[in-house]
């Protein structure tokens, strides 16, 4: 096991930047997730912490080793390919064992090793097989397996369940998160599934056009999002953006309709704002109250557990996630309240939140 | 509409038909020649098949003549050109599959020129620099040609074959702990030996059938290829077709081997010898 | 150390120079055997052969070698046979290109339709192209010989000759022994690479054209011939020059003869070289047979660029 600290790494393909500046200490056992929409340069921060890309400035050291001049082969790291990567000339248990032969380890501690992983991963009955004939599931199985056969300081995982069913996606994770509590291994994975990323990582390092926008543990980043892209992207169905400026001690909408500023937060007069609410945190209420707002129902999407209703509300189109069916019928108008403990508030300009 | 369509299939099925027999007849032709014994040549000069067919032709080839020879010289020279551009060119095609460096383009260009420019401008030149080498007159010498002119065309098959394997797999091998020739080595040249079994047959057949280098270069007996010893058979013994066409049928043999052999990869080895070169 | 640092980048890379060189040097050795063979047996003949034009070198003559100056040209310009050869070489290339290209693309389009048997169809088919060039010049050269072939007679039979005789020995048609012979051998290569070009349109553009109303003819029109049209084009500008280099069929056949009717370029070289031994003559011809095949190329290339900015 051990750590991995990256510092103010910059990447440039050409004269193309792709990272730029980054900074980032994972500790020892510690599951960290990065996420990020797509061309974001997560697969190639992970590239480079395997040595599979070169390091245009910076260090990144492993347990305090700077290992930028370290070639893959001596990193005793492990990677999880979106794309698994088995060796398709070779059987399971040899895809497996296949770099505890390049270490020279002995026959009978390779035999060792790689059973316990298949015991692990429960690939016992596919050893003999190719992985032309195994299921997709399988084959993300015997990738995890090469990975854990070795015991190396660090799994690296590359959307490895990008590949998957919803279902079989389902319950991979349950698994990965299962193995890195029993094997408690230092891990950085890629994902830009945000539900994978909050329900695998400890710590969350969510990125956008190469710079990192927010780390911190998954409540912190759904609870406290620091800026309108982490807002954006944490969460589903994703945050309702209204735009305003602050008038008079108020938040006064493109539509003209009036918001209360939360407790305990400033803004100057004529600061332009947005406002940032969640769907879930949207109240129906039964009557018309204090402060509450009338608007007529647009689409009403069944969830199946919840419901999506969409009304046009404070110049928007506005989400509303309920858990009561029912209460909503196109056409006809909702209650609604606007929780002021719940509200973001984001500067337009820095896009940074506020308070 | 029904009755259109029948039409259609049946000229269509005619069409295919004339195409395989115009495709056929002269190989056919040359077999049939090759055991129509020689009594039976003017008699029945154009039926379709001797009322008798016999071997003779090709017992007095294999027996009293040199074709064995050259038949085992030019199995010599195309099987070791075969090997060596394969190795060679097999490495270069991966460097231009797998690394982005400066200069590729330029070597890019550089094949593509040896394959622009007219071969029978190097005949003269490539003599006076082979003589003085002692490399004319030896099968050595025509290996060291033929290497160097298939190797531009098998570069560009290899790097079509290596460009088709994921190159995720040299990473997961160098992260297993691999470097990168033992990734080249142990993970992908086993998935491109159909590849290399193309790429073999490709230049095996190109060199089997090679002429103008080895009438050149060659003049002894010894060092003798098939195409030369046929040729100058055909220009000594003129009159003696039977065995001139056992002999062609015994050249055709090999070829055809190989021709099954890359079947499947013909389209990729003409793009690959033809459109990027 | 602080002189180091000022060459090297930031601080992402602390190799040594020689690691550094060894990474960069990586491609280079796997690309280095082909390269030196190339340079060492493909370009120094080339470039060798250039000089020869300027010389005078005949093989038989020891006192051969001295330079010359544009002798050789001034010769070439008298040279009937040289001429005679030019327009033989444009005879020969057109007409096996073409030929070629038409009965390539048919056979390509008839097998792009689904058939029992079309895969064993497509083997036959394309197994010419298998066959040594020496071995199918003999062949066809022995076709079109009255005493052992079948053509003659049957030319006879239907009227076009007096007498079953050789067209290779009579000089009006002689040349057409070895484009027959050509495009034998060459169908297959323009029907495989048709046939690829035909299997890469995505189906579902002639369903979307059918359901749209298009008939066979104008779906032909709209979506196979705009798709073909690259593929054509580059086959058929690389084959010209390759056969217009292809001087085995004749040398094989007729040697060029009867008098000089099927003699090419390219097989006017090798006669120069081989026969006469004079090779500052053949390499004279051959530089410019080359400075003519790279102008017909330039020509090609500006043809589509100027075709390219129209659309
Ligand atoms: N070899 C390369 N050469 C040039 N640019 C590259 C190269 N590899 C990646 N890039 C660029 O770097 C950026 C980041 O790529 P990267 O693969 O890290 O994205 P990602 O966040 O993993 O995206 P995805 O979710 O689609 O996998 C992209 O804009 C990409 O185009
Ligand atoms: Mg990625």
């Amino acid at each position: 096991m051990a750590s991995i600290t990256i510092e103010a790494i910059t990447k440039t393909f050409g004269a193309v930047p792709v990272l730029h500046d980054i900074d980032l200490s994972i500790g020892d056992g510690e599951f960290v997730v990065l996420v990020g929409p797509s061309g974001c340069g997560k697969s190639t921060l992970l590239r480079m912490i395997a040595g599979l890309e070169d390091i245009t400035a910076g260090e990144i050291r492993i347990d305090d080793r700077r290992i930028n001049e370290v070639a893959p082969k001596d990193r005793d790291i492990a990677m999880v390919f979106q794309s698994y990567a088995l060796y398709p000339h070779m059987t399971v248990a040899d895809n497996m064992s296949y770099s505890l032969k390049l270490r020279k380890t002995a026959r009978e501690k390779i035999a060792e090793a790689v059973g316990a992983a298949a015991g692990k991963l429960g690939l016992d009955p596919l050893l003999a097989r190719r992985p032309k004939a195994l299921s997709g599931g399988q084959r993300q199985r015997v990738a995890m397996g090469r990975a854990i056969v070795r015991h190396p300081k660090a799994f690296l995982f590359d959307e490895p369940l990008s590949n998957l069913d919803a279902r079989l996606r389902e319950q991979m994770r349950a698994e990965i998160k299962r193995l890195h509590k029993s094997i408690g291994a230092t891990s950085v994975y890629v994902t830009h599934d945000q539900i994978e990323a909050m329900t695998l990582a400890d710590r969350i390092v969510a990125m956008h056009g190469g710079i990192i926008q927010q780390v911190g543990n998954p409540l912190d980043l759904y609870d406290r999002p620091a800026n309108l892209f982490v807002a954006g992207f944490i969460g589903s169905p994703a945050m309702n953006f209204v735009e305003g400026h602050c008038r008079a001690g108020v938040i006064e909408t493109t539509d003209g309709s009036k918001v209360a500023i939360p407790e305990g937060i400033h803004l100057t007069e004529g600061q332009a704002v947005t406002i940032g609410i969640r769907p879930e945190h949207v109240r129906i209420v039964a009557g018309s109250e204090a402060g509450s707002y009338t608007a007529r129902v647009d689409l009403v999407e069944p969830t199946g557990f919840g419901t999506i209703v969409h009304v046009r509300l404070l110049g928007q189109d506005l989400k509303i996630y309920t858990l009561e069916r029912g209460v909503a019928v196109v056409g006809q108008p909702l209650h609604i309240a606007l929780d002021s403990t719940r509200l973001h508030l984001f500067d337009r300009e820095t896009t940074n939140r506020i308070g | 509409m029904t009755r259109k369509r029948l039409v259609l299939t049946v000229l269509h099925r005619l069409a295919v038909l004339a195409y395989v027999a115009f495709a056929l007849f002269p190989l056919f032709w040359l077999l049939k020649v090759s055991v129509t014994p020689t009594s039976l040549l003017y008699t029945e000069g154009i039926r379709l098949w001797p009322s008798r067919a016999s071997l003779e032709h090709y017992e007095f080839v294999l027996t009293h003549s040199s074709f064995p020879t050259f038949f085992l010289n030019s199995t010599i020279v195309s099987a070791s050109t075969a090997v060596i551009v394969t190795i060679v060119s097999s490495l270069a095609g991966y460097a231009m599959s797998r690394f982005v460096f400066r200069g590729k383009y330029w070597i890019v260009a550089l094949l593509l020129l040896t394959q622009m420019f007219p071969l029978v401008m190097l005949i003269a030149p490539m003599f006076k620099m082979l003589s003085p080498l002692g490399l004319t007159n030896s099968l050595t010498g025509l290996v060291i040609v033929y290497v160097a002119f298939n190797v531009p065309f098998a570069t560009f098959l290899m790097q079509s074959f290596f460009d088709g394997i994921p190159k995720d797999l040299e990473d997961a091998a160098m992260i297993d702990g691999a470097t990168r020739f033992t990734a080249f080595r142990q993970i992908i040249l086993p998935l491109t030996l159909p590849g290399i079994a193309a790429t073999l047959g490709f230049v095996f057949t190109a060199a089997w059938s090679e002429l103008l280098f080895a009438l050149m270069l060659i003049s002894g007996e010894k060092a003798t290829t098939f195409p030369v010893g046929l040729l100058s058979f055909v220009s000594k013994f003129s009159v003696d077709f039977g065995q001139m066409m056992a002999a062609g049928v015994l050249a055709l043999i090999p070829a055809c081997l190989f021709f099954l052999l890359i079947q499947r990869y013909l389209v990729q080895g003409l793009t690959a010898g033809a459109v990027k070169g | 150390m602080t002189s180091f640092s000022a060459a090297a980048p930031p601080n992402g890379d602390r190799r040594t120079p020689m690691q550094r060189l060894a990474a960069r040097l990586e491609p280079w050795l796997y690309s280095a055997p082909v390269l030196i063979l190339i340079v060492a047996i493909m370009l120094v003949p080339l470039a060798l052969g250039v000089s020869y034009a300027f010389r005078d070198i005949k093989l038989l003559n020891p006192f051969s070698g001295g330079f010359v100056g544009l002798k050789h040209f001034r010769e070439l310009a008298s040279d009937s046979a040289f001429r005679g050869a030019l327009i033989n070489t444009l005879w020969w290339t057109f007409s096996s290109v073409i030929l070629q290209f038409l009965f390539g693309l048919i056979l390509a389009l008839l097998l792009n339709q689904p058939f029992k048997g079309r895969a064993l169809a497509q083997a036959l088919c394309f197994l010419p192209w298998a066959v040594p060039s020496f071995l199918s010049g003999l062949d066809w050269a022995w076709m079109f010989n009255p005493v052992v072939g079948p053509i003659p007679h049957w030319l006879y039979a239907l009227g076009i000759m007096s007498e079953p005789s050789n067209i290779l020995s009579d000089p009006k048609t002689a040349m057409w022994g070895p484009i027959v012979a050509n495009v034998w051998w060459g169908i297959p290569f323009f029907a495989i690479t048709m046939l690829a070009a035909l299997q890469a349109i995505p189906k579902d553009l002639y369903e979307a054209a059918e359901i749209d109303g298009a008939g066979p003819i104008e779906r032909f029109r709209s979506i196979t011939v705009p798709f073909l049209a690259p593929t054509m084009a580059i086959s058929i500008l690389l084959r010209t020059v390759w056969i217009a280099n292809f001087a085995d069929l004749i040398i094989v056949m007729t040697n060029g003869g009867p008098a000089d009717r099927t003699q090419i370029v390219a097989s006017y070289i090798f006669t120069q070289a081989f026969r006469r031994l004079d090779f500052g003559y053949a390499s004279a011809i051959a530089l410019v047979l080359l400075v003519l095949l790279l102008a017909y190329s330039m020509l090609i290339v500006v043809l589509r660029q100027t075709m390219l900015s129209r659309h």
